[in-house]
């Protein structure tokens, strides 16, 4: 039996605590002598605060402390940005953990209060008297830029954080001699990602030794420690960040945040284990939202409909502040991908970071290139209505021919690899597509709107070339490590810097081992999340950790494999250019009889009795892999929708996607990260949003009021797939988990378009809503 | 108030406030933690136990509205460390990511085939309208409920 | 989210819930809890006491009784969706009740506890106000009995007196000759009702004798679409006599109509002839 288990479907090794309600997440964490901390936060969007009782809350039962930003002075330096984009003009406000004399978003935080148990820490909020003086808000980025908008922060002029862009080829011309200019205004509506575990931080200070260690929900605990030393002053030999069972992330557990800090503070003053976890109201206030974009796009194209250019203006909500990676997601994840799958001569984009009286923007799942790609995407279905062409015809004419080794764009990046015709004739075939439009055509003769929407994206990830991530102003690389070490009996720790919560690479890497090694997956325990014990890594996001860390995972094994070759070699007495290997055996060459398996290598090297000159003991190897170029994974999608025209209610009928991540490790887990991420972006299309009313009170503050996709609303997805190496990754792997977000809130979008086209409907705002489709219809009729 | 308990089996006798949710007993009195707290408004379904055999929201019950019933989380599905079908079916099937939902979700569907043990595909999607999962799009635990009824009518079919 | 305190006392009987009412101030009646519960956690309310009525055996149970449905007040939505009899008697109400929340709120949530919050997005008050309901209570002064439509007297109130105790809800068995259905827009987040219409029908020699049509979700309380009701009686049950009576929903619904983020108040108000034609379909379905 071979125990090379790439590209098997194995049941996944991270199972078994999870489904016995063993495993440990932040909140289920306790410590002798631990207290609660509870965070007070400003119920107004924007305020000075002219003074703070707490007189009333120390009194309480069980109240160990409250603390206000006087009480931080000189202990929390503010709360750091991580991407400082270049030629941006960005200015980075004062983010301070606790608001000194100004709230800005209603979820800032004013106090908090540490008690015994966390009920009394919560009774104590309420006895707090905070004396606010409002002002005016703002909430949307698009009024935010305007002249009389009221003014967020003193350094920033406008609310303009940034204006980051982005000129490829001569736009002026594409549009001078365009035969077709379309226009539209898009709004990517602000969402909030709805990880099921809420944030947590549990923080313990040991006042004797100075030592600190802190249990986050983090998706990347090396820049947690990082981050965490610069703001708390705890030198980072002495602070340990452990993530352990972390309850997905989606980008909202990127940034390090403001609580995490107070209850580091809280902790240190007290001398005692201090933990606070977020309710979900909170959650919804407080951690960062995604996407927020004004976007007005102007499409170049000849009356043949290719595509001659594309010029963007795009106003990217931050929020209140400028959270860890916020500027860099509307600019290089976005700017850079407008070229999308096409070959697109002339491209030109202003992306203004605007601040408004809001939580705090970040990275949720696609992070940019959802963004990017609804703006191609609905426009080049916009062109095939325009010149009575079925949008697949219109792709075929635009898209990059195949490519296996390199393609320039235009915005400056190199795509890796891609096969963007073979995936989209792929799609319509298992879709049926032309049955489809029979289908559709029968339908409207009969009354009833069905509509199929097409997607096809590339996306950039595996993040990054750390030299790229130097230049794009990002404030740390973007390598990744792993170690891998064989025990005596030839059992197999590794440890990456990376750190998945959800997305299986407990199993996935231990496939890596078991095919680059020949040892069973069972056979190797995959150690991440813990900055004490595994070597630093930048973390889980952005579809990098099997693009990045598998790649770091694979090299390393194949520094074992040639320093066990040399062990084998030795032990069997042959050269080292004799040995052959496979499937976890070394052997001389024309003798598979005259063999040592890894683990009786593994053996030895620990052991170390009978070592060949010069070489020394143990079986263990640490790889640092920078990437030499992004993955760009890629695919095409297709919803089927109808449209009730009396409600306006949209009914997803059927999901058919194809995607190309590269050959797959585990395609069980491919399947279960495309389901996921195209439900994710179908909430988008049909459910999701975050809204804020005038004065800045989120009016979605609860999962009362903000619909995230349930069971009884969806199809099942019918998974496809394509396998396009990269041409630079050792596993030639890509990355799958943005994928499925990046594709079908677009798809959804033009499904549900060309559902109502006949009705004379143009747009709809997402998300769709009964009553926004219904009055869309209602407008087109009075039209 | 003093209240009693049984929870997997186990009896507890504990003093509580009022005011304190199930939920909050079986994680911080009982040490289970494996019952998860996903949202404040009764959506999310992580917190769902059985109460008498029955599944809720932990989180929108007292405790004392518990005193003197039986309680099973998902610490008390497995046996004699064999795992319930649920959990085996969940683990074939690739029912859970991160795993938060898992325990509640396995919860429900539990209750799903207490009262219909050949369900449906929308009855299962519709018997999990309160179990929410941000990580699967559901269509993977829909099949682990799937398989599980099978294993539980005895492989028949 | 975490409820403030309040002291906790446990009924043993309706006459036990009486006595407790009267020896705490600020007090407020536990049933399911799964209308207060989330009120408390929030902090919206902070009452002194609760008084647990949720072990009393006389508020639960379905029975049939001289003509009626007798639904005691604890009996759950789980409940009122499978019960036989409720399922022949008044099948509007089970399927009502089918639709509430999701599994895990059925088994909790009570009738009772349901109409005596009175919100007006909730499924139960449309339907037992179409089914001709009539809620039983008693208090200080004795018993009384109070019909569907002087019950719900406003957004979250109630005929019920702060001394009082929901004990039962009585629902006529349907007649010879009808049929009820209720047909529903639920929110996609809390699976309230933006628009809920309850109807039922009575046939006779293939004319519609009765039509009680009623509307929630978007009135503060259910509100009866007189002129649905108008257009239907006397006629033949076809599709074009829903159509038609359907389309005057909006007739009677008045200008106090509920909106928010969601759907607006102009939205429900032209799209619930949809919802009322669709019950009304279901519910001429079965007489068929």
């Amino acid at each position: 039996m071979t125990t090379r288990m790439f590209g098997s479907a194995i049941r996944r090794r991270e199972d078994p605590r999870l489904i016995t309600g063993s495993a440990l997440y932040t909140d289920d964490m306790t410590l002798p002598g631990m207290l609660h901390a509870a965070m007070l936060r400003s119920p107004y969007a924007h305020a000075r605060i002219r003074s703070i009782d707490a007189s009333a809350a120390l009194e309480a039962e069980g109240v160990v402390a409250v603390y206000t930003s006087a009480d931080a002075e000189g202990e929390l330096n503010p709360v750091p940005c991580a991407w400082l984009l270049p030629n941006s003009g960005l200015v980075v406000a004062d983010y301070p953990s606790l608001a000194k004399d100004t709230v800005r978003y209603v979820g800032d935080i004013v106090a908090v209060v540490v008690a015994e148990t966390r009920y009394q820490a919560y009774d104590a909020l309420d006895l707090i008297d905070v004396d606010y003086d409002p002002l005016p808000a703002v909430t949307s980025p698009e009024q935010a830029a305007q002249p009389d908008a009221p003014q967020l922060h003193e350094n920033v002029p406008g609310n303009q954080a940034f204006h980051w862009t982005l000129t490829g080829g001569d736009v002026e011309a594409a549009f001078a001699n365009a035969d077709v200019v379309l226009h539209e205004h898009i709004v990517q509506q602000r969402l909030i990602p709805n990880a099921m575990e809420t944030r947590a931080t549990l923080a313990h200070y040991i006042q004797a030794s100075g030592e600190l260690t802190v249990w986050n929900t983090t998706q990347n605990p090396h820049i947690l420690r990082f981050v965490s030393s610069a703001v708390t002053g705890v030198p980072e030999d002495r602070l340990r960040v452990i993530a352990p069972e972390v309850g997905g992330g989606f980008g909202s557990k990127i940034a390090a945040y403001p609580a995490d800090f107070i209850t580091m503070l809280c902790s240190k003053k007290l001398g005692r284990p201090v933990k606070w976890a977020e309710t979900r109201s909170e959650n919804y206030q407080a951690t960062t939202h995604g996407r927020d974009h004004v976007q007005e796009v102007e499409l170049a194209a000849t009356k043949d409909g290719k595509i001659t250019g594309l010029r963007a203006k795009v106003w990217s909500g931050m929020g209140a502040y400028l959270s860890l990676a916020a500027p860099g997601i509307p600019t290089i994840l976005h700017g850079l991908m407008l070229s999308g799958v096409y070959d697109i001569p002339a491209i030109q984009e202003d992306v203004y970071g605007i601040h408004t009286n809001t939580t705090p923007v970040e990275a949720y799942r696609g992070a940019g290139r959802p963004e990017a790609t609804f703006m191609l995407e609905c426009l080049v279905d916009r062109l095939a209505k325009e010149l009575g062409l079925d949008p697949a015809e219109v792709r075929r004419r635009n898209f990059i021919p195949a490519f296996d080794n390199g393609h320039p764009v235009v915005t400056g990046l190199t795509y890796d690899s891609g096969n963007y015709q073979g995936a989209l004739d792929k799609l319509l075939d298992k879709a049926g597509y032309q049955d489809l439009r029979r289908q559709q055509a029968e339908a409207r003769e009969n009354g009833r709107y069905l509509g199929l929407g097409l997607a096809t994206y590339v996306e950039i990830c595996g993040l990054g070339p750390s030299q790229v991530a130097g230049a794009i102003g990002f404030q740390g690389g973007l390598w990744e490590s792993a170690i891998v070490r064989f025990h005596p009996s030839g059992k197999v720790h590794v440890f990456i810097g990376a750190s998945p919560h959800g997305q299986g690479e407990e199993t996935t890497f231990a496939q890596i081992i078991s095919s680059e090694l020949g040892v069973s997956p069972d056979d190797v325990k995959v150690v991440h999340g813990d900055t004490d014990n595994t070597p630093m890594g930048w973390g889980t996001y952005g579809s990098r950790t099997t693009a990045v860390g598998g790649a770091a995972l694979a090299v390393t094994a194949r520094k074992i494999r040639d320093k066990a070759k040399i062990i084998a070699a030795h032990l069997l007495e042959a050269a080292v250019e004799d040995m052959d290997y496979e499937d976890g055996k070394f052997f001389v060459k024309g003798s598979p009889d005259q063999a040592k398996t890894i683990q009786e290598v593994a053996l030895m090297a620990n052991v170390a009795w009978n070592m060949p000159a010069g070489v020394e003991a143990g079986l263990e190897a640490s790889t640092f892999y920078d990437p030499p170029n992004f993955v760009y994974p890629f695919g095409a999608h297709l919803a089927v929708v109808e449209v009730d025209p009396e409600t306006g209610q949209v009914d997803l009928q059927r999901y058919v996607c194809v995607d190309d991540c590269g050959p797959q490790i585990n395609p069980m887990i491919v399947e279960g990260q495309v389901h996921g991420g195209v439900v994710q972006g179908v909430g988008q299309a049909l459910w999701e949003g975050a809204v804020y009313d005038e004065d800045g009170q989120l009016l979605t503050g609860a999962m009362l009021d903000y619909a995230i996709p349930r069971a009884d609303r969806l199809p099942n997805i019918e998974v496809h797939s394509t396998v396009t190496p990269s041409p630079h990754h050792p596993l030639g792997v890509k990355g799958i988990g943005e994928a499925g977000t990046i594709a079908s809130t677009v798809a959804v979008y033009n499904a549900v378009m060309d559902a109502v086209a006949p009705l004379g409907v143009q747009r709809i705002a997402m998300p769709f809503t009964p009553e926004r489709v219904w009055r869309a219809i209602q407008d087109a009729k009075e039209a | 108030m003093k209240v009693q308990l049984t929870i997997n089996g186990r009896r507890f006798d504990r003093e509580v406030e009022p005011r304190q949710l199930l939920v909050h007993f079986l994680r911080d009195l009982g040490g289970l933690t494996g019952t998860k707290v996903g949202c404040d408004t009764s959506q999310c379904g992580a917190c769902t136990v059985l109460l008498d055999g029955v599944a809720v929201k932990s989180c929108t019950c007292l405790t004392v509205q518990a005193d003197g019933c039986q309680v099973t989380t998902v610490e008390g599905l497995s046996r004699d460390g064999k795992l319930h079908p649920l959990q085996e079916a969940f683990w074939n099937k690739h029912g859970l990511q991160c795993g938060y939902c898992t325990p509640g979700m396995i919860l429900a569907s539990h209750e799903l085939l207490r009262t219909n043990p050949d369900p449906s595909e929308p009855e299962i999607r519709h018997a999990l309208e309160g179990n929410m999962c941000r990580c699967t799009g559901y269509q993977n635990i829909v099949r682990s409920v799937k398989e599980a009824a099978k294993t539980m009518a005895g492989g028949s079919q | 989210m975490f409820p403030a305190k309040f002291d906790y006392v446990r009924a043993d009987s309706a006459a036990d819930v009486g006595r407790l009412l009267a020896e705490h101030d600020d007090a407020k009646l536990l049933a399911g809890g799964h209308s207060l519960i989330p009120i408390l956690k929030l902090r919206l309310a902070a009452p002194a006491t609760l008084i647990d009525i949720g072990r009393i055996p006389e508020l639960k149970g379905v029975s049939v009784e001289g003509g009626a449905l007798r639904i005691g007040a604890l009996t759950t939505h789980a409940e009122l969706a499978s019960s036989d009899d409720i399922r022949r008697q008044a099948p509007a109400l089970a399927e009502a009740a089918a639709q509430i929340g999701d599994p895990a709120v059925r088994n909790r949530g009570t009738i009772g506890g349901n109409v005596a919050h009175a919100d007006p997005a909730s499924d139960l008050p449309a339907v037992l106000t179409a089914l001709g309901a009539t809620f039983h209570m008693t208090g200080p002064d004795g018993s009384r009995a109070v019909p569907a439509e002087s019950f719900f007297e406003g957004m979250m109130m109630t005929a019920l007196q702060d001394n009082e105790l929901l004990t039962a809800v009585e629902v006529p068995c349907q007649a010879e000759g009808q049929a009820s259905a209720y047909s529903k827009l639920p929110h996609p987040a809390s699976r309230y009702a933006v628009i809920g219409a309850a109807v039922r029908l009575t046939v006779a020699e293939g004319r519609c004798t009765e039509a009680r049509v009623v509307l929630g979700g978007l009135t503060p309380i259910p509100t009866r679409a007189l002129a649905v009701e108008q257009a239907l009686t006397g006629k033949p049950l076809d599709d074009r006599t829903l159509q038609a009576a359907s389309a005057a929903t909006a007739d009677g619904l008045g200008d106090d109509l509920l909106g928010d983020i969601y759907a607006s108040a102009e939205y429900r108000k032209a799209v619930a002839h949809v919802y009322v034609r669709r019950a009304l379909a279901a519910a001429a379905g079965r007489l068929a």
